[in-house]
């Protein structure tokens, strides 16, 4: 499904992509100086957006200070186009820069997320753009943003492994499923923002460039492409994905995150892909048959 | 046969419908002007104004009538639309000693010069409702008018206290050193001069509870109403090609000085220390409110035991945007299915492990 | 190696405002040495082991260190990450209040092992294992690795204080009024404990007492401390059974079987 909206565009007074070319300017030098040190949080003048704080105007204005009139934009939230945040930010950028877009990963040269990577891998050339609540892995752990920038600028992360440590001695295994922290180029503590742990081994040595906004907290950060993210573990208890019993119910994949279904009130219940295009491709491989 | 939700697209575009529905109402009864708004329910452009940070009384009406009375919705349009506005440059500071006065009291002294003027208050109004209002058209009495017109530049109690020392004079810093909080993100610790930007478009609610905690013994201060004052003043820029300085604008303000406990050390003698608070329009609560936190948040720099939450700069800056905490709470609402999936897999097999555990004969204690 | 001082201190002062809490004290520690600083509440005995110990910078003088890695380094100077690092490898503190130097919300495991996990352990079997030995060696029951501080008692949170320094086993320890607020019995077997340590581990202390009753079991060397001056020092015994200044007579009278 692809949509060209130029028409629109020019009933409305707003600069491409919405923001001006200023802050453009400004969020593309967070951008930079974010890929020049990977897993740095950089803070960034964020700005109210169309769209509430919590809605994704990080990863928007990340998007739209990155998108060019010849980009192909893919949206999706949860793992699906169609879902009403996904269509909302899609429509935010039809209607304010007519880009073309898709739902086909393979086609994008933009992708913006919330809380999923696709199943089909990135290429080189393709930017990935996460929407993200709480950008600072150690929020939990320390309320407090003066000592946490301490903590990550020395480089002293063992609050965090104390608390992997607590998981492992209460529950028996780390007990965290999703914003599973990650440790980027060996250096810096990140967040990955609320993808499912299933997600994280698609960061580690991505070819594609990865950003991540957080706009009511002001900060961006940047896993440039084929840089090093590992999960943090104990040797003893390394990182491990979910797994499903059975493959999704409509195409048969059995290597994709699967949706939970409930189907009656007796609590049957089907699995199915999140990742909607994913599903779809391998349903109807022929480019046209996808749907409407 | 399942098959996937679509429509999303469709379902947006007819809760928005729905919404201009209900916003207008009965179409029998008449539709709300912008007028009506601005002129009638100014108390609420007021502060919509001050939170939105933006002086527009006619755009503040309008995001009212469009947030159908939900003033924090109005906010964040006011913001929004803020966002696309082009920034000229800084204004002069406004001198609200200069203040054409519509209300002016203190509490510190019974007569001031300049007197005590109460203006347009509800401070002394019995709480009775008025039933005449639910008319349009009751018969009303005009206000009668003083005779003399309000003085320009009447003094300022602080300063008339600063005369004789008593007071810590009021800090300036010359306007390039002033940061712009809607320029570079706060860090801490901030400023003052950022702390009183914060608050200024911070939610009436929170601050008033947190001025109010402080009252009940949370980082206590001993406050006084030194002064408060409504009115117009002159908002003044100087274009560079000009350099000279032209009045753009004319705004109403509140402002209110708090006179708080004294100070002293070894080196200084005591004398009373300020809090600031500065409003668009009427809104004085929220400027007294504003003049209570901002003293409490000068508690370490005062030197004096801080740990209530009013005294807590990250706690109070952090989350005195209603905008922003609108966002992140209501943000809940939106799918948050794939992550409840991931924690429900992991519990399930958490209780697997448990339930495979306990039918285990009792061995040495788990690890 | 052992010709040069731990820990040197040279005109350390420190006011607050007007008030004076400790005045050009300056002093010398060897390894496996341990000194006792003894004085009233208001000595400022405790400031001078905060500037000691790096928590509190002095208002003139000088503090430093003889690292492994490079000689002595001045503690105040010093950039924060060096002097984080420092206090977590080299030194440790074991505050007066336990909750001062424990993670209440941590089990005894979390917090015994803390310094090795900052130290990049990564085997939980093997964190574990040494934080159990760690365990036994305070005289702590193991069982209750997992528990946490705040169902210990006074003296096995003090414990659980010393284990969790000494498992990165630092070559100097602090402790501030180590036995304070606990039983005389459950004092004894803590002085006991800390005096087989110091000796097995070869440690450095500098401990910080009104109670000379610890003072005579556990240092070596005393100063005695009044309103921010050293009255006077030397070995214990001696300042103890022959004291010269008339304040240490006053003091070392006033003790019951001192």
């Amino acid at each position: 499904m692809t949509e060209s909206s130029a028409g629109r565009l020019l009933a409305h007074p707003f600069n491409f992509a919405y923001l001006d070319e200023q802050t453009k300017k400004m969020i593309r030098r967070a951008i930079l100086k974010a890929v020049a040190i990977p897993g740095h949080q950089v803070p960034f003048a964020s700005r109210e957006m169309p769209l509430p704080y919590g809605w994704g105007t990080g990863g928007i204005q990340v998007t739209a200070a990155i998108l060019g009139a010849d980009d192909t934009l893919k949206v999706i939230d949860q793992g699906a186009d169609d879902t009403t945040n996904a269509v909302n930010i899609r429509r935010l950028f039809a209607k304010t820069a007519g880009v073309r877009t898709t739902t086909r990963t393979e086609e994008a040269t933009v992708i913006q997320s919330r809380h999923r990577v696709p199943e089909t891998p990135l290429r080189e050339g393709q930017i990935m753009v996460f929407q993200v609540p709480i950008p600072e892995p150690l929020r939990w752990l320390e309320a407090r943003e003066s000592e946490t920038l301490k903590l990550h600028a020395l480089a002293d992360y063992g609050l965090m492994q104390v608390h992997l440590y607590e998981d492992v001695a209460t529950h028996g295994r780390i007990a965290k499923a999703y914003d599973y922290p990650v440790l980027v180029n060996g250096r810096y503590l990140a967040s990955p923002s609320p993808i499912p742990k299933f997600d994280n081994p698609k960061l580690d040595r991505n070819p594609a460039l990865l950003l991540f906004g957080a706009g009511r907290e002001k900060r961006i950060y940047a896993i440039p492409p084929y840089t090093e993210v590992k999960s943090l573990d104990f040797d003893d208890h390394p990182f491990t994905v979910e797994r499903w019993e059975r493959p999704c119910a409509l195409c048969g994949a059995v290597d994709s995150f699967l949706d939970e279904v409930i189907t009656d009130d007796q609590g049957g219940r089907m699995f199915v892909c999140s990742d909607s295009d994913y599903c779809e491709t391998r349903r109807a491989p022929t480019p046209e048959a996808a749907d409407d | 046969m399942y098959v996937a939700v679509k429509g999303g697209e469709r379902a947006i575009a007819n809760a928005e419908r729905l919404v201009a529905e209900e916003r207008r109402g009965d179409p029998a009864v008449p539709e709300l002007s912008l007028d009506q708004i601005g002129q009638q329910l100014t108390l609420a452009v007021d502060r919509v104004m001050t939170e939105g940070a933006l002086y527009d009384r006619t755009l503040a009406a309008l995001a009212i009538k469009q947030a159908r009375g939900d003033l924090i919705e109005a906010i964040f349009l006011l913001r929004a639309y803020r966002t696309t506005l082009p920034r000229l440059g800084d204004a002069l500071p406004v001198d609200t000693g200069a203040m054409l006065l519509e209300r002016r009291i203190s509490a510190t002294f019974k007569d001031i010069p300049g007197g005590q003027m109460l203006g347009p208050t509800f401070d002394y109004a019995h709480r009775l409702l008025d039933f005449d209002l639910a008319r349009e058209d009751a018969p009303r009495t005009p206000a009668k008018t003083v005779s003399g017109s309000p003085e320009f530049a009447v003094p300022r109690v602080a300063d008339l206290l600063g005369g004789e020392g008593l007071i810590e004079p009021s800090p300036r810093s010359a306007a390039a050193e002033v940061p712009d909080l809607t320029q570079a993100p706060l860090a801490f610790p901030a400023a003052r001069p950022l702390r009183l930007q914060n608050l200024a478009r911070g939610d009436e609610g929170f601050l008033l509870a947190l001025g109010y905690s402080t009252q009940r013994g949370y980082g206590s201060t001993h406050p006084f109403v030194g002064e408060i004052r409504m009115g117009a003043v002159s908002v003044e820029y100087v274009p560079p090609e000009l350099g000279f300085p032209v009045e753009i604008a004319e705004i109403t303000v509140t402002e209110c000085d708090m006179v708080n406990q004294f100070k002293g050390s070894a080196e200084a003698p005591p004398e009373f220390t300020r809090g600031y608070g500065l409003v668009f329009g009427m809104s004085e609560r929220k400027a007294m409110a504003m003049a209570l936190v901002d003293r409490a948040l000068r508690a370490a720099e005062l030197g004096e035991e801080s740990g209530a939450p009013a005294q807590d700069q990250e706690f109070v800056l952090s989350h005195s945007d209603n905008v922003e905490a609108s966002g992140f709470v209501q943000h809940l609402k939106l799918p948050h299915y794939v992550d409840f999936q991931s924690e429900l897999t992991m519990v399930r097999e958490m209780r697997a492990e448990w339930e495979r555990a306990q039918s285990r004969p009792a061995t040495e204690a788990a690890e | 190696m052992t010709d040069e001082p731990l820990l040197r201190a040279a005109g350390v002062t420190k006011a607050f405002d007007r008030l004076i809490a400790c005045r050009t004290v300056s002093l010398e520690l060897w390894p496996g040495e341990v000194l006792g600083i003894v004085g009233e509440s208001g000595s400022g005995k405790t400031t001078l082991l905060r500037c000691l110990s790096g928590e509190l910078a002095p208002s003139t003088g000088t503090v430093e260190f003889r690292t492994l890695e490079s000689g002595f380094e001045d503690v105040h100077r010093m950039g924060e990450a060096r002097r984080r690092f420092l206090m977590r490898a080299q030194w440790g503190v074991v505050h007066q209040n336990p909750r001062d130097g424990l993670r209440m919300r941590v089990s005894a495991g979390g917090n015994v092992g803390e310094r090795l996990m900052a130290g990049g352990a990564r085997h939980y079997g093997h964190i574990r294992a040494e934080a159990e030995d760690w365990l036994d060696r305070v005289e702590l029951d193991r069982g209750r690795i997992d528990e946490l501080p705040t169902l210990f008692s006074g003296g096995m949170q003090q414990r659980l204080q010393i284990a969790r320094i000494l498992v990165s086993k630092p070559r100097l320890v602090f402790l501030d009024e180590p036995t304070g607020g606990l039983d005389v019995s459950v004092q004894a077997k803590l002085l006991d404990l800390l005096r087989r340590l110091t000796r097995d581990l070869g440690l450095a202390v500098v401990i910080v007492t009104h109670d000379l009753g610890v003072a005579r079991l556990l240092t070596d060397r005393l100063m005695v401390m009044r309103r921010g001056r050293v009255v006077e020092e030397g070995l214990t015994d001696q300042v103890l059974d022959d004291p010269h200044d008339a304040y240490t007579q006053l003091l070392v009278a006033s003790v019951i079987g001192a």
